[in-house]
Parts: C-alpha cells; sequence; structure tokens
C-alpha cells in the first residue's frame, strides 16, 4: 500500500518554544492542539483519535487525555527515541489512511526544562556496556570519524549554526533569535570534542500539533489543505559503537527512511523544495544532507558552506532555525518540523518563507541515528 | 621443584609528588613522589593487570588456584580472588583464596602457593593495595599503590624455590580496625625499632640458615618496607651490602605499595637476574615472610610483558592535592548519584564483562560484542561461538565528554576495532586528550567503572600503548 494522497494535513499549530519555566506541559499541550483545532476549523469534538509523541515527559494516552479531556476516544503513546513526534504522525498517518478515521490529532511535547540536568543525561540500562553514554556523544564520534575521512575541520560545523541561527532570527517561536559568528561558534566551551557548545542544540520545552483527516475530505475544511505524498520510518542499530562495520559517516536509518518516503511520493531530492532536517548537532544536520541524498558524500559540510542550503539557495535546509535554533523539545520536534514545512507550504511563514514552495521534505531522527523518519508533504 | 613461573607488575600511570601533599597542610615534604592508583582503579583492578600480564599466553585452564592478597580488598565480605580467576578464565574447579588484614599477605600468599602448587599445574599469586594514610599525615605521602602478580609451578620455572621461612610474631605498630577509615600507626620509633628491625632480621637470618646460606650467597634481595630509609637502618648488622645486594624500594617514585610492595620488588630482582643468581624476598606484617629463590636458565629467554622500570618511567603527575581527594574520595562529592546497576546482570553478563569474550558468527564469521542471540551481520540464529577477544586494537573513533560528571573530566568514549576482530565501546583512561587520535593503538586496561548499587562495577577501559 501506498499512502500518497490519501492523507491531509488541515491544520498545525504550535506552542513558543523555549525555556518554558512558566508553562506547564498541559499549558504547552493545550496552546499548540487549541491553535491547531483553529487552523483546521474544527471542534474538539470532531477529533476520532489521536496519538502523542514524548520521549519521557509523560506515559500513555493519558499524555493528552488529560490536559485536553479527550476522554473515551483512542490516544497511542508513542516513544522511538527523538523520532517520537515524527512516528506518532506517521502512526496517525496511517490509521487515517486505513479507512478507521476520518480526523485525527497528533501532538508531540516534551518538557525538559522542570529538571534541572543539562541536556538529557546520560542513555543505556546495562551496568558497564555503553555506561555513561550522552546524547552529544554518540554524535561527537560522527564528526571525528567524518573530520578524519574528509580532511575538514570544526570551521564546517560553525558554518550550519550561523545559517541555522540566522534563520532563527526569523522565527518568532524558536528557542533563540540570535545571530552567532564563527569565531563565538569555534570558540565555544567544548561539550563532547569537537562539538562546542554552538554545535549543540539547546534544552528546549515546547509542543506542536497538527490535525490529519482524509484527503477527500480535507477541503471541507480548507482550500489548500498539505498533502501527505511519502511517510517513511527506518530502525538500525541503537548501539552503532558496537556494530561490525558501521562508518559513522552517515545514518543508514535516514537513508533508508528517505528511499521509502521518496518511493512513495514517486519524487527524487530534485522535487523537493525546502528540507526540515534534524540537526540536533551541528555535524549532524551536514550528514543528513549526505543521507537524503541532497549532496554527495562528503559534501554536505560545502553544500552549507557554498550558501547552496540556505533560504533563497537551492535547497534551503531548516529555514525555521532548526533543532539549533528553534529548540529540541524531543517528543514535539518531528511534529514542529510538519508545521513548519506546512507554514511554507501555506506561504505563512513570514520573514523566513521559502518562496514559490510546493514540495517539503521533514526529517526526524532517533537515539544514535538509529531511527529515521522522512515525511514528504506538497500542496498538491 | 615448585618456583616462580612467570610474573608481572602494575605501577599506576599517575603520580602525586610528595611535596604538593605537604605543601597542602604545611608540612614538610618527604621528597620525591608516590604512585596514585587512578580513579577507576583499586587493588583488584591493579592485582588483575598484573594478573595478565603474569599468565600471558599461558593456558589458563592449567591454574590448580588464583591467590589474592591486600589490606585494602574492594569488598569487607566477597572474595576478589575468583573475580581475578574469572577475569583469567581459569577452570571453576580451582581454589580461590583471599589473603587479607596482614601487611604480609603477599608473601604469605606466595609462599602457600609455593607450598600447594600441584605438579604440572600453575597457582597464581596476585596482590594490590591502596592503602590510605590520614589527611595531614605522614603516612599519607609514604604509601604508594600497586599490583603485583607471581606465577607458581612446577615446569619451565625462572626461578626454583630454595627455602621459605616464616615468624609469626604479635605486634601492633600499624593496624586499623573495621571502624578506622585509615591506618593509625604508633607514634614515634616504636614499630621500625622495636618491630620491624627485628622481623626483618628474624626473618633474613632464619631463612639463611635453613638454607644453609650465608649473605653473601645473596645476588639480590627484594625486602619490604615502609621507606628506603627504614630499609638501611634495617639492615645493619645483617651483612648484606645495600648498595650491591639489596632491591632498590622505589619508595621515591612508588611508595610504600602494601602486600604488593614485595611482589614489585621480586618482580624487579628477576627482571635483571642472571641463571644461578640466589634471590631472597622478605615480607614484613605481623613478623616477617622470607623465601630464597634460584634462578635457572629459563630465564634468558624471559621477558616480563611490562617491567617495573618501564612502568615507573611512564607517568602522568597530579598537579593538585584536590584530584587526588577527589580519585580517593576524600571530598564525598555525590556525582555518582545516577550510576545504576544490578548484580542480576552483572552475573548474567559475566562472560563478557570480565574474559571479554564475544561472540563469532559460524555462518559469516563476523566477531560480535556482546554475544548475541541472532548475528548482527547475517541473521544466523542462536549459534554463535563465545570467542576471547583480543586485549589490544585501534581507535576507530572517539570523543572526549565534558558533560558526563567524573573527577578526571573529559570522559572520553571510544569506539575500539580490536586486533583479530570485534569492536568494542568503552572508555579511555591514562591518557592526555590531545593525544588521542584516530588510528591510535590502544590496549585495554581491567577497571572500575562506578558503584552504581554499592558494587564494583568493573569493565575493560582502553589507554595508549607505551611503547
Amino acid at each position: 500500500m501506498n499512502i500518497r494522497d490519501k492523507v491531509s494535513v488541515i491544520g498545525a499549530g504550535c506552542s513558543k518554544f523555549g525555556e518554558n519555566y512558566d508553562m506547564s506541559a498541559e499549558d504547552m499541550i493545550v496552546t499548540a492542539a487549541f491553535d491547531a483545532y483553529t487552523d483546521a476549523g474544527i471542534d474538539p469534538s470532531q477529533i476520532q483519535a489521536a496519538w502523542v509523541g514524548t520521549l519521557s515527559s509523560a506515559n500513555a494516552g493519558n499524555a493528552l487525555a488529560d490536559p485536553l479531556k479527550l476522554f473515551n476516544i483512542p490516544i497511542t503513546r508513542v516513544e522511538n527515541y527523538c523520532a517520537s513526534g515524527m512516528d506518532a504522525f506517521r502512526n496517525a498517518c496511517m490509521a487515517v489512511a486505513s479507512g478507521m478515521y476520518d480526523i485525527v490529532l497528533a501532538l508531540g511535547f516534551e518538557k525538559l526544562r522542570d529538571s534541572g540536568q543539562r541536556g538529557l543525561g546520560t542513555f543505556g540500562n546495562h551496568p558497564v556496556v555503553g555506561y555513561g553514554t550522552t546524547a552529544p556523544s554518540l554524535f561527537a564520534m560522527a564528526a571525528n570519524r567524518y573530520f578524519s575521512t574528509y580532511g575538514i575541520d570544526k570551521r564546517a560545523l560553525a558554518k550550519v549554526a550561523m545559517k541555522n541561527h540566522h534563520n532563527g532570527t526569523m522565527s518568532p517561536k524558536a528557542h533563540f533569535q540570535m545571530e552567532v559568528t564563527e569565531d563565538q561558534v569555534v570558540g565555544a566551551p567544548l561539550i563532547c570534542s569537537p562539538l562546542g557548545l554552538f554545535d549543540c542544540c539547546p534544552t528546549t520545552d515546547g509542543a506542536a500539533a497538527v490535525i490529519i483527516c482524509r484527503s477527500d475530505l480535507a477541503k471541507s475544511f480548507r482550500p489548500d489543505p498539505v498533502l501527505v505524498k511519502g511517510v517513511g520510518l527506518a530502525v538500525t542499530s541503537g548501539e552503532p559503537y558496537l556494530k561490525p562495520g558501521f562508518a559513522y559517516t552517515g545514518f543508514p536509518a535516514t537513508e533508508q527512511a528517505a528511499q521509502s518516503a521518496y518511493a512513495q511520493a514517486g519524487m527524487t531530492v530534485k522535487d523537493i523544495d525546502l528540507v526540515e532536517c534534524h540537526d540536533c548537532f551541528t555535524i549532524t544536520e551536514i550528514l543528513n544532507i549526505e543521507d537524503l541524498g541532497i549532496a554527495k558524500r562528503g559534501e554536505g559540510w560545502r553544500y552549507v558552506e557554498e550558501g547552496r542550503a540556505a533560504i533563497g539557495g537551492e535547497i534551503p535546509v531548516n529555514p525555521s532555525g532548526g533543532l539549533k535554533s528553534f529548540g529540541h523539545p524531543i517528543g514535539a520536534t518531528g511534529i514542529r518540523m510538519i508545521y513548519e514545512v506546512s507554514q511554507h507550504l501555506w506561504n505563512k511563514a513570514g520573514a523566513r518563507q521559502v518562496k514559490d514552495a510546493q514540495v517539503g521534505l521533514a526529517h526526524n531522527l532517533g537515539g544514535p541515528g538509529s531511527v529515521g523518519c522522512v515525511t514528504i508533504l506538497a500542496n498538491q | 621443584m615448585a618456583g616462580i613461573v612467570s610474573f608481572g607488575s602494575y605501577i599506576p600511570t599517575y603520580r602525586l609528588p610528595r611535596e604538593v601533599i605537604a605543601k597542602e597542610w604545611g608540612q614538610a615534604s618527604l621528597g620525591g613522589e608516590r604512585a596514585i592508583a587512578n580513579f577507576d582503579e583499586d587493588s583488584l583492578t591493579m592485582a588483575v593487570n598484573a594478573s595478565v600480564d603474569a599468565l600471558g599466553d599461558r593456558d589458563p585452564k592449567s591454574l590448580a588456584g588464583v591467590f589474592f592478597a591486600s589490606t585494602t580488598s574492594p569488598y569487607r565480605e566477597k572474595q576478589a580472588a575468583v573475580t581475578v580467576a574469572t577475569v583469567l578464565e581459569a577452570h571453576a574447579e580451582i581454589r580461590t583464596m583471599d589473603f587479607t588484614d596482614s601487611l604480609r599477605a603477599g608473601t604469605s600468599a606466595l609462599m602457600t602457593a609455593l607450598d600447594l602448587v600441584p605438579p604440572g599445574k600453575t597457582i597464581l599469586v596476585c596482590a594490590g593495595d591502596s592503602r590510605m594514610g590520614e589527611p595531614d599525615s605522614q603516612q599519607e605521602q609514604n604509601y604508594g599503590d600497586a599490583g603485583g602478580a607471581v606465577l607458581v609451578g612446577t615446569e619451565n620455572v625462572l626461578a626454583e624455590v630454595v627455602g621459605t621461612y616464616t615468624v609469626s610474631q604479635e605486634f601492633l605498630g600499624t593496624w586499623r580496625t573495621e571502624e578506622q577509615d585509615y591506618l593509625r600507626s604508633f607514634p614515634g620509633a616504636f614499630e621500625t625499632k622495636f618491630g620491624y628491625n627485628r622481623f626483618i632480621a628474624a626473618a633474613v637470618q632464619g631463612i639463611l640458615k635453613k638454607c644453609n646460606l650465608t649473605p653473601k650467597d645473596i645476588a639480590c634481595a627484594a625486602i619490604a618496607a615502609p621507606a628506603q630509609r627504614t630499609l638501611q637502618a634495617a639492615l645493619r648488622g645483617l651483612g648484606l651490602d645495600a648498595k650491591a645486594q639489596v632491591q632498590d624500594t622505589f619508595w621515591n617514585t612508588v611508595g610504600d605499595a602494601g602486600t604488593a610492595q614485595p611482589l614489585v620488588l621480586l618482580a624487579a630482582a628477576l627482571e635483571r637476574a642472571k641463571p644461578g643468581d640466589l634471590i631472597l624476598v622478605v615480607g614484613y606484617g605481623d613478623g616477617g615472610d622470607a623465601a630464597i629463590f634460584r634462578v635457572t636458565d629459563a630465564m634468558t629467554e624471559f621477558r616480563a610483558v611490562r617491567s617495573v622500570f618501564s612502568q615507573i618511567e611512564v607517568k602522568r603527575l597530579l598537579s593538585s592535592y584536590g584530584k587526588y581527594a577527589r580519585f580517593r574520595k576524600l571530598m564525598r562529592k555525590d556525582y555518582s548519584t545516577t550510576d545504576v546497576s544490578t548484580p542480576v546482570v552483572l552475573v548474567r553478563d559475566q562472560k563478557e564483562i570480565l574474559p571479554l569474550h564475544g561472540g563469532k558468527c559460524p555462518k559469516c564469521e563476523t566477531i560480535q560484542f556482546p554475544i548475541h542471540r541472532i548475528c548482527t551481520e547475517c541473521g544466523f540464529r542462536d549459534g554463535l561461538t563465545e570467542v576471547k577477544l583480543a586485549r589490544r586494537g585501534k581507535l576507530f573513533t572517539f570523543t572526549h565528554d565534558y558533560l558526563t560528571e567524573t573527577p578526571d573530566p573529559p570522559t572520553t568514549h571510544a569506539v575500539i576495532e580490536l586486533d583479530g576482530g570485534g569492536r568494542v565501546y568503552v572508555q579511555m583512561t591514562d591518557c592526555d586528550s590531545e593525544r588521542v587520535e584516530i588510528g591510535m593503538s590502544l590496549e585495554l586496561t581491567f577497571r572500575k567503572y562506578h558503584e552504581g548499587y554499592g558494587i564494583k562495577n568493573y569493565f575493560w577501559k582502553a589507554r595508549p600503548v607505551n611503547k
């Protein structure tokens, strides 16, 4: 079965992303969901089922049922590392495409700043194997391997941070509206070598929501529904550091998910007008650009450096500011990307609007690059 | 005849100059430096690393016993020797014993092994100590941390035992009770004059008499001593030439390494011995132990995996007392509150954790870690062959992690391609971050990762190969 054109996004909402010390998870969830209801022109009672993505901020369908008072309908909590949000969206799309439901809600959120922790802490359950692993350390090991393979250094990473911080200045809901210079990025304190503070996405609170409905009903809600062209998910080993032959210069999970999404959409990368990808760290965006087929192997850094990923460039990458500047409330990010791409397809992205955007790609990556999720959206 | 088949020693990489300790307390420095176990080391890890070298490529199934000696065992109840035996892959049907609570436990374990080793078999004797002198005391400057190991056997011996002798004598000079964190010594010269000097004399004279030898017959005497000066004084009247016949105690570079000290001194003496030499080893504590060995021709062919002298040369200086205090948890900082563990997993996965076994796929031959039920490469199900992974490899990629809390930041995570196959992901230790680079040669070293669940979570780390 191919999902192409069977379901549409008819509304999207997003809370302010940032250090939301004055907002609870409930506040953010209600804001995002009701923004989406209003955008779609629906009443909450029309929601027939819901999917919620969160890494660790809540358990079960109750994560949505209680704040939104969505009682007595099916709600499923999805956890797939940092791709929890987009996988919640994907499951929602498939349920509608199956004919089981007409209108559903997919919402992602994370409340990280209520704990004093820096980043996500350490991973793993084994007493000693993989002990002490942190999120930046996993991607830093890819950066060092990429550097040694292609002979580049930290300055290439800084270009990603500069671009995404620049884009963030045009994103009112982004965590940061702040330009950074190359020297600032390169000279920042090390988090996990070679990644410094400005190579890492911040620790952010936020929620985002979209309303999905059967495409044949979509135009009764709005004249310009966003069509889902393809949704791919691939899961590879969550222990790449133990996987014989894992090269650490790209993530096969992204490649597989992208191939699946392109095939469903009947498109290639040439058809894509903008990309929202998972730049949890600056190196990750470079690898994503290669994994998604935007640039050749070993050329992703050059694609950014030459300005081809900038707004107004060949394929703008992360016009929202990306995880780097918009922030990365884990479960929210995948849905926030669908929200962002939809804004561009609706020509509502303001100062950061990608001109004449008709097809957008969103890419969410989870774990140590082990969960890849890619969605292709178009306005016709 | 029983004797020494092989030996190993372990001197930790870190040194603390005594003047750093002295400066902290406004005391006079005793001079020189002392060896300091890294924060991830303890008496057991140092003994294990010495033992791995002592066993070398020899078949661990020839071991009839593994003895561990220490006054600072990692557990108050729970044997350490069996952990060493498991790392070495000894047979389960052997005798494992901890010799503890006496400073001469190292020599006592060695002499017991010489008495017990069955023909054609071996017994591994190892010792490790990391004794704590009270902050702002002379002992704090005096003690050093180290490990030693001797493989005792009856065939192909490097040095055959000529005789052993013990004098057991009740004495209270230095002690530590269940309630005390630090060793206590009776002030003044009571212990040296009324204890150490007398027992060393009794042990040396006793063994010589028992073996019908004179002091002149001894090529090298490896005599445990709290300090070099103390030993010099004790030698008076014994007929041994301090310069020509007595092994230096490494007090200036290592310090008094407790139960491990006589084994380290013995290793140093053997490393420079010639066939026919008579080597005397003496342990002190609650009396004294002595043994004499005659070096055989086999010694000409023998090379220690890591010599004592080369380990003394390779070092990293600790620049501050604070670092040492944090290594030894003198300031009980709660940086490990998030460490999780469970004995269930440590016991279930012990073949992967302790002797570092991986799996080899019978179909595609991929070596993998840990031992999967289904081959990670070709999907072959339920039949990976258990294999011992190499202890050396090359660095594939790494990062210096400043986010993880550790007494010695940064934490360096490393993906290593092991020689002969298999990829492991471990932390690096004993290294300067700026010298870490992809492709460098690394060796694995046995360490303590953390103490989650109130237990010692041991596993392997990697460090640069020192040429």
